[in-house]
């Protein structure tokens, strides 16, 4: 069995076990041990691809090419290069991370991890495929267990919320479909067989009309898992809803398949489509950038002020996509890592803190630094790394988006990049605000002097992803150049 | 001609031995033990069903009435296991409800007699042998949904097929009258060299057509459809929303891409329309739907719409698609009315509203529905996913890009209201859940297939591709 396709075997395996659990101990405990293995087999990954990159310059490594449908050409159809390798890491480390704040999850457990690790299994095949079907197909499985975990574990208008998101991204998947299609149809225009393959059809020229016809319908059908505006008003009400761990993967791992797909086929396949729309989509994500930090600014739930904040950041990451230069790539990959850990880390803290005093509304806490002091220093760090601060990931992100959005002189360029580079400055306030009014000053109510201090199975969760954090922000080159590694076909192929 | 030729209707003769020997065993068996014809009649089907198996010569007999190739006694083998799924989730329902009134044996004959028939719709190699099989499909089938004669609604059900029924079937006769005067045929193979775009041709072509969309409940076609499922017995629901409209499908298939090729610049457009009304029909009106009955009837009438966008096409992927997208609709089909069957048979409850909290009380009846619905709606890894691809695959061959875009936004309303069902199932608590039961052998039997199949027949890929390689015969 080859590396890659055992992140899809072992989750099944788990999910198996699950099945044969009784009770929460037993269900936690499966999950955790295939958390720990799954990060074993991530870090793991990144030390054997480190190995064989040095030896071997294709594009995708540890390929594996099984045929599925034969008549059509389908095939099962995995590699990675260093960006998946990156991706599959973030997952490895969120999925544990998620499993450990979910520890005293009390109403059906057992269906609860099952769930949960489904999803997990379709965010692992999904970044491994090379396979347009197959990419498809765990798409759709990584999105489809959001409404039973949502709708069941949830808060709040748990079911609207539920139906919505899981609508409007199996509505986006539909749309995606016809791209795919499109695409499809398209592989065999310089006389080839018709195929799905992704490195394969990035050999072939598909036709002008078709590029221009099937970009917006790909880019669309990946930009609404990633939160693109207006599409995003999934994200702000699932998020709300949905219990901690399933708001941490979701927004930490979930979403980046958004960006992933826009990358590896809307733009490596399409790039001429994409030269085409790029202007328009750059508007959306310029606005999304700058909406969603005001929006974040005017909320006082603390997971409606999360939520927006990502549709703010991860509008970056496609504003930065759309850039089509190196420099601006290699911060929306950065920037999809970087606020993954970031993202996860904030709902899990806002998971604890609303365990505690079974509200989010900020206005009704404060003063928790003196209380529960772990939480509340871990939430000051996170939120620096939000804003930019230099020694985080989040700013070596930025930093690398906007210095590849300036290298365009043109007019348009210039007052896009503007704008929404002053979304960074509302950043800072809407994450000051928080930390000032909810942490600092007096205890607002006395029943919170009794809070309970973080447990061992929260630091861990924590920890998890407070590490990559500043290991990113303190030593971003050996995971830059990875990237920039894998950054070379696409700008042989798109530029 | 040899005796042995006649083997070739071999599907044919073994079910009329069947329904022979249930005939004689009414007779001989005594009333006390009446309960024992279910076993009988299903070990019996059993036997014909695997009978089925043994491969089967391309030819043709009575001089071209009747024919058979791989592809229709494939499609029969499909027909055998989706009846002897239906038998196994109805054989309850039929011992507690059916055999103290002496009316047990009544159903099995009267139900393999639509099969019968419908033997001999899809064997068809002139009009003749066509309606014939097309009239003894539909006739029994009218009694089977006046099955429980005591309950208004299924009297109801029953009056209501016969009649739209008997108009359906009378148009279809009148149109295949005029293509006769055309083409001065019935035999398809004349008909196919004969056969031009005149005004009366085209008029015979939409009577006719309209007869089998009649049986496809294709919109502006299906106004019974609802309110007959919802009166029949559930199996009867069940057997003409899968094994009725998938031969009706097959065979329509089956004439549009030989006989009526010629006519395919029209009937394309035709069908591209009744492919949208159907669609947008079905989904819209299942979307309020609260008797899981009335629910299944729409959700299956908007299935008709996406089968459509296999048809469309006219080439070789079009037939494997439909073929295939059939295969795996029944076996999705019968999983979602076994459930009901089987709640509907322990407890008689039928709404949607019974199903809250089911999860809680009964999880592995929950989780068959889920996957039943999943498949309904096209959600990997279950079957249904990779029927629904490939159907739109075969349209966007042709270039309907469009035709295929609308579907997708019709997939998502379907997936609406299939997790509505599934809201009230995991989601809700419900005040009044249903409890828990535990379903006797047979209906766990016809449970466990159907799973087996929405599992399997997606992630199988070489049954696609055998599919397809049939499918090269009607070129």
């Amino acid at each position: 069995m080859d590396i890659l396709s055992l992140f899809v075997i072992v989750p099944i395996l788990v999910v198996l076990a699950l099945v044969f659990s009784k009770g929460l101990k037993q269900a936690r405990l499966i999950a955790m041990t295939g958390g720990i293995i799954q990060l074993g087999m991530a870090i793991n990954l990144i030390f054997s691809y480190l190995r064989e990159r040095a030896i071997d310059d294709s594009i995708m490594l540890f390929t594996r090419d099984l045929t599925w449908f034969e008549q059509l050409n389908i095939h099962y159809s995995v590699g990675v290069d260093g960006i998946s390798v990156a991706l599959i890491t973030l997952t490895a480390i969120v999925v544990l991370a998620g499993v450990f704040i979910s520890w005293k999850i009390d109403d059906l457990p057992k269906e609860f991890f099952v769930s949960l690790i489904i999803l997990s299994t379709g965010v692992y095949g999904f970044f491994i495929s090379i396979d347009l079907f197959t990419m498809f197909v765990f798409y759709e499985i990584a999105v489809i267990p959001m409404y039973l975990l949502i709708g069941i574990w949830g808060s709040g208008p748990k079911e609207y919320s539920a139906m919505k998101l899981t609508l409007m991204l199996m509505g986006a998947s539909a749309v995606l479909l016809v791209g795919i299609l499109g695409i499809y149809f398209n592989s065999g225009a310089e006389g080839g067989a018709l195929t799905f393959n992704i490195l394969e059809i990035a050999q072939v020229n598909i036709p002008y009309e078709a590029q221009k016809l099937f970009f917006p319908m790909t880019f669309i059908g990946f930009a609404v898992l990633g939160a693109l505006f207006p599409f995003h008003t999934w994200s702000p009400d699932g998020h709300a809803s949905a219990p901690t761990a399933v708001s941490m993967l979701h927004a930490g791992v979930l979403m980046k398949l958004g960006g992933y797909g826009i990358f590896r086929v809307a733009m490596y396949l399409l790039p001429e489509g994409a030269l085409e729309w790029s202007w328009f989509f750059i508007i959306l994500s310029a606005i999304g950038v700058v909406y969603g930090a005001f929006a974040a600014l005017r909320q006082t739930d603390l997971k409606y002020i999360n939520a927006y904040a990502s549709v703010s950041h991860l509008g970056m990451v496609s504003f930065a996509l759309l850039m089509l230069n190196k420099t601006a790539w290699n911060g929306a990959i950065l920037q999809s890592l970087s606020h993954g850990f970031m993202t996860a880390l904030f709902f899990a803290l806002i998971g604890m803190i609303y365990g505690r005093t079974h509200t989010r509304d900020i206005t009704k806490l404060g003063g928790l630094l003196k209380v529960i002091p772990f939480i509340s220093a871990i939430y000051v760090i996170a939120g620096l790394a939000l804003l930019g601060l230099p020694g985080f990931s989040g700013f070596v992100a930025e930093m690398n988006i906007f210095m590849g959005a300036f290298l365009h002189d043109d007019m348009f360029h210039r007052i896009v990049t503007i704008v929404s580079v002053s979304a960074i400055v509302v950043t800072a306030v809407y994450v000051l605000r928080v930390v000032g009014i909810m942490l600092m000053g007096p205890v607002k109510n006395p029943e919170y002097l009794k809070l309970a201090k973080a447990t061992w199975y929260e630091k861990t969760g924590v920890l998890l992803l407070l590490i990559p954090i500043v290991g990113i922000g303190v030593a971003p080159l050996w995971l830059s150049n990875m990237i920039l590694e894998s950054l070379e076909p696409f700008i042989r192929g798109v530029l | 001609m040899e005796l042995n030729s006649f083997l070739l209707m071999r599907h044919e003769l073994s079910l009329l031995a069947v329904i022979l020997i249930l005939l004689i065993a009414e007779i001989f068996i005594s009333p006390g033990r009446k309960k024992h014809i279910v076993s009988i009649a299903i070990v019996l089907f059993g036997l014909h069903s695997i009978s089925g198996f043994f491969p089967l010569a391309d030819s043709e007999l009575f001089g071209g009435m009747f024919r058979s190739n791989e592809l229709i006694h494939f499609f029969k083998n499909v027909l055998n296991l989706g009846v002897l799924i239906l038998l196994l989730q109805s054989a309850d329902w039929i011992k507690e409800k059916m055999t103290d009134k002496e009316r047990g044996t009544e159903f099995f004959i009267l139900l393999f007699a639509s099969l019968f028939g419908m033997y001999f719709m899809i064997s068809a190699g002139d009009f003749l042998m066509f309606y014939i099989g097309l009239e003894l499909s539909t006739l029994p089938i009218a009694a089977l949904a006046a099955f429980e004669v005591m309950k208004r609604k299924s009297s109801e059900a029953g009056i209501k097929l016969i009649l739209s029924a008997a108009m359906a079937s009378g148009v279809s006769l009148f149109g295949i009258s005029m293509l006769y005067a055309t083409a001065g045929s019935i035999y398809f193979d004349e008909i196919l060299l004969n056969i031009s775009a005149s005004h009366l041709t085209l008029l015979g072509f939409l009577l006719f057509f309209a007869g089998l969309a009649f049986k496809i409940s294709l919109v502006p076609f299906h106004f019974w459809t609802a309110d007959v499922y919802e009166g029949a017995p559930i199996s009867i629901a069940s057997y003409l929303s899968v094994i009725s409209k998938g031969a009706a499908v097959f065979i329509l298939m089956i004439l549009l891409f030989t006989v009526l090729k010629p006519l395919m610049h029209i009937w394309e457009n035709l069908i591209y329309v009744l492919a949208l009304a159907t669609m947008f029909t079905g989904n819209l009106f299942a979307l309020r739907q609260e008797n899981m009955k009335r629910f299944l009837a729409f959700s299956s009438i908007a299935q008709a719409g996406f089968i459509l966008l296999g048809l469309i096409t006219g080439t070789q992927l079009g037939t494997a698609t439909v073929v295939y997208f059939v295969t795996i609709y029944i076996s999705s089909n019968l999983a979602a009315f076994g459930v009901v069957q089987a709640i509907s048979s322990q407890t008689g409850r039928e709404n949607m509203k019974d199903y809250e909290g089911l999860y809680r009380t009964n999880p592995k009846l929950s989780l068959v529905m889920m996957l039943a619905l999943f498949s309904l709606a096209g959600i990997p890894p279950v079957a249904g996913f990779f029927g629904k691809f490939f159907l739109f695959t075969a349209a966007a061959s042709q270039g309907y890009y469009l035709l295929v875009f609308l579907a997708v936004v019709n997939v998502t309303i379907s997936l609406y209201y299939y997790l509505l069902v599934i809201r009230a199932m995991f989601l809700r608590r419900g005040d009044d859940p249903i409890p828990f039961f535990k379903n006797k052998v047979y209906m766990r039997i016809g449970i466990v297939l159907t799973v087996i199949g929405i599992l399997v027949l997606g992630l199988y890929s070489p049954l696609y591709d055998y599919i397809y390689e049939l499918s090269g015969i009607l070129k």
